[in-house]
């Protein structure tokens, strides 16, 4: 797929939006409402989706993306509005009832079975039967197979689920939803953390759902991807409607406009950086399995980029960095004098934080409200004694979400029910706290609104300029171009080139990474 | 609150808009919380117990009814902190029984009380050692380990014991079980209050507690935050052992003697009592006061039904009862009054 489809793209596409001006919707809902204490995450908004179209649902974190998914799919019923389905009336009370009506959802973290097969998490709930009421495993595998060839998978449908990478697990969820006849597909975030070519693999499959006249909701952050597949649009701003129509017409900065409410400058925040004294230096960090013979130094006031595809080892050697895992060989030295890191606790005490890519899992720790997310390392700080005290722990959290421009209704309000971006927020906050010398913040900004990516940026050159040594791993060339003084590109595990000034190159990392040998002249 | 420089344009991004503390006061979280609801019942049965029997309302009665439930609610506020955490430690009751046969051991040797007591709190942290050094060091599930430990700790005592029993404890040492600090306030009953408030404190104004519902709701961000996880849960294992080593000086103490089936079963009312008290069994939230207040409406059940002749089956029934009713309540209301759909 990376010939020169998308020259045929827009013709094609064009002809059937012209068409779709006639066709009917096949679901649209009207006038729809829903609160929560504290929050109107909806109210009065409109959403129509048309068969073999796909309409891409844009708007910030926050915005009611997810919730609108929720009433689509049954989990949440809506307090006002209509959800008609070949206009009929209908209503979702319960996922399944949603379901009935063709409407199914591939979301962010697909729910499916990880010690089930493939075929079985295809078919679970409506399995083929034989004769006698049992499940029919020959035909079940048959019928796998068959759905997974139509949406061009290679994958074998008798292995277990937990044997398949994140990018073959979404073509499992997608069979899925082909299985049960769904007319209507929701696709939330589906590329978020998959790999180039694996990204276009999904762009395939969404033409060939389309192809079979499937309606397609596809959300997104990623505007080149949204102008790829998408043939109509729909901006929520702050839970309304703010704009719809056909994608033909409009570009990307009309869209960023409705969506914020205000133009965005895309450009990333100009600096000159303020090279400090080296702080750290690692030598030789190696360990068995996932990384070897990493090098490098970064001093204070530097951005310093990780680049690599999905896998490369940058995480893992992040992580052995922190201290979570434990290297096998290697060194480093923080301001000179070798230190040891034998846990996230020790690494703290040195001053690296780490911003870990799996927020959800390693970031927030929901259940606990914001506050006492951000004095978690720096409990010794906010006590006397062991003994906490509640004012100063008060304090610290204001002081610093504050500095982040944090969007809650108390500090007191449980992590959980922030949007993503809030959420990177606070953990960044948290970080901040401890006065680290050494942030390492991996893939800070995946799967967060524009509106907080810019100030997620800004803010990172805001504490390079105070000195502060950043280490940004990141797998977006644009964001690693526009905010690194230097990039290390790794690959299988190594560091495979280093980049500065002139070298800064878009084709530069993408080789490196992918291990093309020869620059052409 | 601070005051914070307004933008004049209003199509900017305000700079640090101001997010107050707390949604709702203190105390409106108190009143719907689950230790009301809890206190309510409390009242409920304690109304219920005077009207059924005019011997409820007797101070030494009430006084004698406390045992019900002050060695168990020893081990439950170490277990209330360990099921906070995400794990659990089934081998209390074992540990108890184990604890006694060492005491019994030390009397036949002609321990004095002192040395007593030392080797009863000493052989429960050594258990909860044991339980924590499984758990934390080699990576296995607490509640597999401590099925394992209390068949272990248990069979321990009926080798060493077989069907005989330990007596012959000297009378010094009756005061921990028999004692009355001040008129009809046992030793048992005062060191429960005192307990209670030392664990209050420790749970809910310490780093440590604050680590502790960290950890039981991810404990892999804890462990990203700086927690040493692994420490804090050792910790708790022989905060755990200690506390049950302490139930076994005051159970023996009272007995005045040591059996092998000493505290059987005793587990399970213990994990009763603090899931009872609002405790989620999963983890990551509960509170001591409810606890507290979990004891002493099972302690009052207990007693109400020993004053009306009411066999022990029966009350398990209730206290069975008790707790899913307790539990499916809130579950119940938010269904009928769905006041918010999120979870």
């Amino acid at each position: 797929m990376l010939a020169k489809s998308p020259e045929k793209e827009p013709a094609a596409g064009g002809v059937r939006a012209d068409a779709a001006l006639e066709t009917r919707a096949v679901l649209s809902l009207a006038g729809i409402t829903k609160s929560f204490p504290g929050v109107k995450a909806l109210s009065g908004v409109a959403l129509d989706l048309y068969p073999g179209q796909v309409t891409a649902l844009i708007g910030e974190n926050g915005a009611g993306k997810s919730t609108i998914v929720k009433i689509l799919t049954g989990i949440y019923q809506p307090d006002e509005g209509e959800i008609r389905v070949d206009g009929e009336t209908v209503q979702f009370p319960t996922a399944e009832a949603a379901a009935r009506y063709g409407v199914t959802a591939i979301h962010q973290e697909t729910v499916l079975f990880e010690e089930l097969t493939v075929a079985e998490n295809i078919f679970i709930g409506h399995a083929p039967k034989t004769r006698f009421g049992l499940i029919d495993r020959k035909q079940m595998l048959r019928s796998a197979r068959s759905l997974l060839e139509r949406i061009g998978a290679k994958i074998d449908p008798s292995v277990p689920l937990k044997d398949l990478g994140i990018a073959n697990r979404h073509l499992v969820a997608i069979a899925r939803a082909l299985s049960i006849d769904a007319r209507v597909v929701i696709m939330d975030e589906p590329t978020a953390s998959l790999s180039h070519k694996e990204i276009e693999e999904t762009y395939e499959l969404v033409d060939r759902l389309k192809a079979e006249g499937k309606a397609i909701l596809f959300i997104s952050h990623k505007f080149d991807e949204i102008f790829r597949v998408a043939d109509r649009y729909t901006v929520f701003r702050d839970g309304e409607l703010v704009g719809s129509g056909l994608m033909q017409g409009v570009d990307e900065g009309q869209l960023v406009k409705l969506m914020v409410g205000r133009p965005v400058d895309q450009v990333f925040p100009k600096r000159t950086p303020n090279l400090g004294d080296e702080v750290l230096k690692v030598a030789g960090y190696a360990h068995p399995s996932e990384f070897e013979d990493i090098n490098f130094s970064l001093r204070s006031g530097e951005i310093l980029g990780f680049y690599g595809l999905v896998g490369a080892g940058r995480s893992e050697f992040m992580q052995a960095l922190f201290g979570i895992t434990k290297p096998s060989k290697g060194a480093i030295r923080i301001d000179g004098e070798i230190a040891v890191i034998r846990t996230p606790n020790e690494a703290i005490g040195k001053g690296i934080v780490y911003v870990p890519e799996d927020r959800g899992k390693q970031g927030a720790v929901k259940g606990l409200p914001i506050f006492q997310n951000v004095t978690l390392p720096s409990l010794g700080q906010v006590s006397s004694r062991g003994f906490l005290k509640m004012a100063e722990e008060f304090k610290l959290a204001r002081d610093y979400t504050q500095r982040l421009d944090l969007r809650a209704a108390a500090l007191d309000q449980d992590i959980g029910e922030l949007s993503g971006g809030n959420q990177q927020k606070v953990i960044i906050a948290k970080w901040l706290a401890t006065k680290p010398r050494v942030i390492i913040l991996d893939e800070p900004t995946k799967g967060i609104d524009i509106g907080s990516k810019a100030a997620v940026h800004d803010f990172m050159a805001e504490l390079a300029g105070e000195g502060l040594a950043v280490i940004l791993v990141s797998s977006e060339i644009p964001e690693v171009l526009g905010m690194s003084d230097r990039v290390i590109v790794m690959r299988e595990g190594r560091i495979a080139a280093e980049f500065e000034g002139e070298g800064l190159t878009p084709e530069n990392l993408v080789r490196a990474a992918a291990g093309i040998e020869e620059a052409r002249p | 609150m601070t005051s914070v420089a307004q933008t004049q344009a209003s199509d900017q991004i305000p700079q640090g808009r101001q997010i107050p503390d707390r949604l709702r006061t203190p105390m409106q979280r108190a009143l719907a919380s689950w230790e009301t609801l809890l206190l309510v019942v409390f009242a409920l049965v304690f109304c219920i117990n005077s009207f059924a029997s005019p011997y409820f309302l007797d101070p030494w009665n009430l006084s004698d009814a406390t045992f019900n439930f002050t060695e168990k609610a020893m081990i439950a506020f170490a277990m209330a902190l360990l099921i906070i955490s995400g794990e659990i430690d089934l081998s209390v009751a074992s540990i108890i029984a184990l604890a006694s046969t060492a005491m019994g051991l030390a009397v036949q040797m002609g321990a004095d009380t002192p040395a007593l007591v030392g080797i009863g709190l000493l052989t429960g942290l050594l258990c909860g050692a044991v339980n924590g050094a499984l758990i934390t060091g080699l990576g296995l599930p607490s509640i597999v380990v401590t099925i394992g430990t209390m068949s272990l700790f248990r069979g321990i005592s009926y080798i060493v014991l077989g069907d005989k029993a330990f007596t012959g404890y000297p009378d010094s040492f009756s005061w921990f079980g028999q004692g009355y600090v001040w008129w009809v306030f046992s030793f048992e009953l005062v060191l429960f209050c005192l307990l209670a408030v030392a664990f209050g404190i420790l749970l809910h104004a310490t780093a440590f507690g604050r680590s502790v519902y960290a950890i039981g709701n991810n404990d892999v961000a804890a462990l990203f935050s700086g927690i040493r996880v692994p420490r804090i849960k050792f910790g708790l294992f022989l905060l755990t052992g200690l506390m049950s080593g302490l139930a076994a000086v005051c159970l023996t103490s009272r007995l005045g003697a040591t059996r092998p089936s000493i505290a059987s079963g005793m587990e399970l009312e213990v994990v009763t009592m603090v899931v009872l008290g609002g405790v989620n069994i999963l983890g990551g939230s509960g509170s001591i006061a409810g606890v507290v207040i979990a004891a002493l409406v099972m302690g009052l059940v207990t007693f109400g039904f020993g004053l009306l002749n009411v066999p022990g089956i029966v009350m398990s029934i209730f206290i069975g009862i008790l707790l899913i009713a307790v539990i499916a309540l809130p579950r119940l209301a938010r269904r009928f009054f769905p006041r918010r759909a999120a979870s």
